[in-house]
């Protein structure tokens, strides 16, 4: 098995070493491979992703990628955002062709270089669904359209590693399925190495081949759930009693290492305090 | 219940549209609308005209709107309006893009680079808040009392609100957009003109459309330096010959020379930016 993405001892903190955002985190990614991370809000999930992608640098250990220590971003890890990164001046199309054109504006670029990418944009476009809004703006989109271009866009340059941060966290539950099966299309379709972080545990586990469940204070992996269940995934699936039990197990580790709990004392003297008002109405 | 509906009066009907045009951040139709803009211009209009022909007000002191009308005549017809009105334009315009000219430059250095928003952001902080009226002294020593110095004073009293209005405007720039050029790639020069510049476009439009109408309330004072020809200088002359009828005049003029230079922005706007305006 080839590792493409090796994390080592990574450690990252904020504010002068007061918020340790991630501790001796340690991890191997295989080529191809589609791994989810789900853990607590704050468990680090979105900086070690940042950190892979070279937008945070590490405060100690290393991520490499194909055995070279990363030193910032670069074209070979595609990132997806949650939100807010499409370009609102530019069109759908431009929109998915800007690493291209970044290309062409510098020197030594060939012509048919460039068609080769107008290419690969025209079937990224009929792909996602897109014809019918190719020239439109983004804001002229829905939420799930806006973020199908951003996936375009990321895809464009046919990555090799494909980074998402909580990318379908603001659609509905139809458009999210849709886009499920899309990105495990491409995944298979591509071969690309993917890590996708949700606070869905539902999501992470009907996409991952792994589940990595983080924990917070400080930020560390805790548990690594290898998800043994047929890689041709369908919706029905999720009603499976593995995926169920997958999921019961999870959501437990994920209430244990949070800290949070259902105090059912401070609920019931939250109730009582609002007896007076009710009585006066 | 349109039974009821038939019921309403006339009044009652005028009453509940009156009470549905109040709601907090409401729609108005497009007549509606007009309706209330015409109020608000013509009222006032109205009761100056009114106090006016009153007597209530010595006319020295507070000329009618006919009054004004005749005087923008014959200061057209004789006293040469026309190149009063060139003249002012001039400076204002040329003051004003020689700050725009510094001010962008630096503003986007600022809004990009901590190191100079840290190196000059406190300076023109600073400097911002003197008087730039103070200065006209120091520019009279400086540049002399010719065309230079008017637009000198313009120039000073634009170009430090400008460069802390471009840096911010680049800061709101979002930071997902410009990670995700590095994410493809981008080098540091193509961030800057190709991501933070084109998504500041339309913010550093309506900051210099905020400065031009600054640029003309500097005018008067600009004029005041040595000068012989413009609608500030005929202002200030008007007062020593109480030419009222002028003084509202000269104001009146400049008001709408500048809110034609603001539409004339905000068409720009509209035809440069047309993603904000499709939804
Ligand atoms: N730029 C930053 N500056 C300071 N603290 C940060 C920064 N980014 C993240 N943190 C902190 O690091 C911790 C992990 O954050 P994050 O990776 O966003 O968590 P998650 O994505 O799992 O919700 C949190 O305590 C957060 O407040
Ligand atoms: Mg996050």
């Amino acid at each position: 098995m080839e590792i493409k993405i090796n994390i080592e001892n990574a450690g990252k903190t904020f504010n002068d070493g007061s918020i340790v955002a991630l501790k001796d985190v340690n991890l191997s990614i295989a080529a191809h491979e589609f791994v989810t991370f789900v853990g607590a809000s704050g468990c680090g999930k979105s900086t070690l992703l940042r950190c892979i992608g070279g937008l945070e640098s590490l405060s100690g250990g290393d991520i490499n990628i194909d055995g070279r220590s990363i030193d910032g971003p670069g074209v070979d890890r595609a990132m997806v955002f949650q939100h807010y990164s499409l370009y609102p001046w530019l069109t759908v199309t431009e929109n998915i062709k800007f690493s291209r054109q970044l290309l062409v504006n510098r020197e030594g670029i060939t012509s048919s270089d460039v068609e080769a990418a107008s290419g690969r944009a025209d079937a990224l476009i009929d792909l996602m669904g897109l014809g019918h809004v190719r020239n439109a703006y983004p804001n002229q989109l829905s939420g799930g359209m806006q973020q199908r271009v951003a996936i375009a866009r990321a895809l464009l340059p046919r990555p090799q590693i494909l980074l998402m941060d909580e990318p379908f966290g603001a659609l509905d539950a139809q458009t999210r399925e849709v886009m499920h099966d899309l990105i495990l299309h491409v995944s298979k379709l591509e071969q690309t190495t993917i890590v996708f972080v949700t606070h869905d545990v539902e999501e992470a586990i009907y996409l991952g081949q792994r589940v990595v469940l983080m924990a917070p204070r400080p930020g560390r992996i805790d548990t690594i759930y290898p998800i043994e269940l047929s890689a041709q995934r369908d919706q029905d699936m999720k009603l499976a009693p593995e995926f169920l039990r997958y999921k019961k197990e999870i959501l437990a580790r994920i209430r244990e290492t949070s800290g949070m709990r259902t105090d059912l004392e401070l609920l019931e003297r939250m109730t009582r305090q609002a007896q007076p008002q009710n009585d006066m109405q | 219940m349109p039974a009821d509906r038939a019921k309403y009066s006339p009044l009652m009907q005028l009453c509940a549209g009156w009470q549905s045009v109040w709601v907090i951040r409401g729609q108005l139709s497009r007549r509606t609308y007009l309706l209330f803009a015409m109020a608000g211009l013509l009222l006032p209009l109205a009761a100056w005209w009114w106090l006016a022909a009153s007597g209530v007000v010595d006319k020295v002191f507070m000329p009618g709107p006919m009054d004004v009308v005749n005087r923008i005549y014959t200061w057209f017809m004789e006293d040469n309006l026309s190149h009063d009105m060139w003249i002012s334009t001039y400076r204002v315009v040329a003051g004003f893009t020689l700050s725009a000219i510094l001010a962008f430059p630096i503003g986007l250095m600022i809004g990009t680079y901590r190191p100079v928003q840290a190196l000059l952001e406190p300076l023109t902080d600073f400097i911002r808040y003197m008087p730039a009226v103070a200065f006209i002294p120091l520019v009279m020593l400086w540049v002399g009392i010719d065309e230079g110095s008017k637009i000198a004073i313009i120039f000073i009293g634009t170009v430090f609100q400008m460069v802390l209005m471009v840096a911010e405007d680049v800061r709101r720039v979002p930071i997902t957009q410009i990670e995700a050029a590095q994410t493809m790639g981008a080098t540091r020069g193509e961030i800057v003109s190709l991501v933070i510049f084109q998504s500041a476009k339309p913010a550093l439009l309506d900051t210099l459309r905020i400065t031009m109408g600054w640029a003309w309330t500097y005018l008067v004072v600009a004029e005041l330096v040595a000068a012989n020809s413009g609608l500030g200088y005929s202002i200030l002359r008007a007062q020593r010959f109480m030419q009222t009828d002028k003084i509202f005049a000269g104001i009146i003029l400049i008001g709408l020379i500048g809110l034609a230079i603001d539409q004339l922005f905000r068409l720009i706007h509209r035809k440069s930016f047309p993603w904000l305006y499709k939804k």
